[in-house]
């Protein structure tokens, strides 16, 4: 299973931070995307992004979370030699994510 | 809902966004205010240049096209537009909508210009502290071309209590678009932090327009959105509480639902418990959304803290050029002979000394913008190979496309279509500001 099975995603760009959000479709899967989605998981998900550990916010309400990726933007939007300078691919590839099963 | 409830349209969310649902709305959705937010992080600092170099006015490139068509829309109906297109010449963008009223016969039409957020003096006379960067304002010297900051609601609030039928402003923060016509109508005082917190929740929610009904969302077989191509703006209800319903009008695409909404809710939002505004620090974490009919959602649970004491600033300034050129391979053998074309070109630049720094090499279709940082099993049918670096210079930076276009007849076989280009770059840096160090004024200008 992969995260795109239980989740949805969006994502934003703040100078040079991005920001993905997630939210679990249902919300008795949002134990086993707080146990998958940890920034550990993350950051060793996306092997080719730089940046300052990320830091995740959980949001129980709303049955998501909120990542922050510091300095993951290449300088940010207005300086970034990137072809996606936003990053708004990014939370795209975070939903190939390998989730346990149960 | 109960009592008197303000509607209030979602407009645009960005300078170049389609005009049509915006009309749409002014047409048939019985709306109070519109609000158009259009000024992205380095508008300001573009219109500036533009402004200096004589060539532009340094309001927004659009303002002409959106007023002309919207104010015949909204005059005859008493709505009331909101917009931040004043961008770096606000007191311009101002006397513009008066000429574009009196050519459309809308005689007494007033227009506001809320004043104040270029703070460029003081910031170019003192040394402000970069945010998220080592250094200071100073570091950055002589090639500072604008400072502007985030105003709140009070010149939005002063403008429509004096009669403006729009409001015009530079830099504000974007819910204020849309929280300073709720702070006008319901007059909510300045310390109700639970309300201004609210409120922030509606203008962030309606900020970038088509994002809430379906814009930015589609997934085919897994999200799916009909009719994208005539996406609806979205509107809110908004009642005294500061709770509102979201809507958007019938027979238009896309879809307004608790996902969308949730999506929406936390887009470029860093800690959701603290969402840092000129007015009021906003908390969402405990927001409720609720669908009550078929794209109606009823969303509250916003709430607030009190303001902070400092300003956030934008700080334009030059940052040399940028050079890019691409190149691109199909069939077999392709990425091979890509990865090939980006191996000349470093070694060419380098062999001729060209003032390039912080080259990026990299193979559209392979690893452009795949951070996933593990390699494709897949041989692509086609790639693109793409090289970006930064020069002091336009001759510097031109340097790239033009080793990128040599390969043509010295690179690899079968390398078409390159494409090259120079731009000079307007980067952005923050700082913050004691709020007091800035002061919000409005003018008014009639037809």
């Amino acid at each position: 299973m992969i995260l795109r099975d239980i989740a949805h995603v969006r994502t934003g760009d703040k100078g040079d931070i991005s920001q993905i959000a997630v939210f679990a479709y249902r919300p008795e899967d949002y134990p086993r995307l707080l146990a998958s989605v940890t920034p550990q998981a993350v950051a060793q998900h996306f092997g080719g992004l730089g940046g300052r550990p990320i830091v995740r916010y959980e949001l129980p309400d709303l049955h998501a979370v909120n990542l922050v990726l510091e300095g993951a933007l290449l300088g940010g939007v207005t300086r970034s030699l990137a072809l996606d300078a936003h990053g708004k691919t990014l939370g795209a590839q975070l939903l190939d994510l390998p989730i346990s099963p149960e | 809902m109960s009592g008197r409830t303000v509607r209030i349209g979602g407009g645009a969310g960005f300078s170049g966004d389609r005009i049509e649902p915006a009309l749409d709305l002014l047409a048939r959705g019985d709306l109070d205010y519109l609000a158009f937010e259009c000024l992205a992080e380095r508008t300001i600092g573009l219109a500036q240049a533009a402004r200096r170099g004589g060539a532009k006015p340094g309001f927004d490139p659009m303002l002409d096209e959106r007023m002309r068509a919207a104010l015949p829309l909204a005059h005859p109906r008493g709505v009331k537009i909101v917009t931040n297109m004043g961008a770096a010449n606000t007191a311009a963008a101002v006397t513009h909508v008066t000429e574009i009223a009196r050519e459309l016969g809308l005689p007494g039409f007033r227009t506001a210009a809320v004043l104040g957020d270029d703070v460029l003096e003081t910031i170019l006379g003192g040394e402000f502290p970069l945010v998220d960067r080592e250094g200071t304002s100073r570091d950055l010297g002589a090639s500072i071309v604008a400072a502007n900051a985030y105003l709140g609601t009070e010149g939005i609030v002063a403008a429509l209590q004096g009669g403006a039928d729009a409001v015009i402003t530079g830099r504000v923060c974007d819910p204020a678009l849309f929280l300073g016509p709720l702070i006008h109508e319901f007059g909510w005082a300045s310390d109700d932090w639970a309300r201004l917190g609210q409120g922030t929740l509606v203008g962030h929610l309606l900020e970038c327009a088509g994002q809430l009904c379906g814009g930015y969302f589609a997934d085919p077989g897994v999200k799916d959105v009909p009719d994208l191509a005539r996406l609806g703006f979205p509107y809110a209800d908004v009642s005294a509480d500061g709770t509102a319903e979201f809507g958007k009008l019938a027979d238009t695409g896309g879809r307004l639902d608790v996902a969308t909404c949730k999506e929406q809710l936390l887009y470029e939002i860093l800690d959701p418990g603290a969402y840092l505004q000129a007015d009021v620090v906003a908390d969402f974490r405990q927001v409720r959304i609720r669908e009550t009919a078929r794209d109606r959602v009823a969303v509250s649970g916003g709430a607030g803290r009190p303001r902070p004491d400092t300003l956030k600033v934008s700080i334009s300034y030059e940052d040399g050029y940028v050079g890019e050129g691409q190149v691109s391979y199909a069939g077999a053998g392709a990425q091979a002979r890509g990865q090939l074309a980006l191996e000349i070109v470093r070694e060419r630049l380098r062999l001729t000394g060209a003032p390039v720094s912080d080259l990026r090499l990299e193979l559209i279709g392979v690893n452009a913008i795949d951070r996933r940082g593990r390699p494709s099993v897949h041989e692509p049918g086609e790639v693109r190979a793409r090289v970006a670096g930064r020069a002091a210079t336009q001759a510097g930076a031109d340097r790239i496309g033009a080793e990128v276009e040599a390969l043509y007849t010295n690179g690899p076989a079968g390398g078409g279509g390159v494409t090259r280009s120079v731009r000079s770059v307007l980067a952005v840096a923050s700082t913050l500001i004691d709020r007091t160090l800035v002061t919000p004024r409005v003018q008014f200008e009639a037809a």
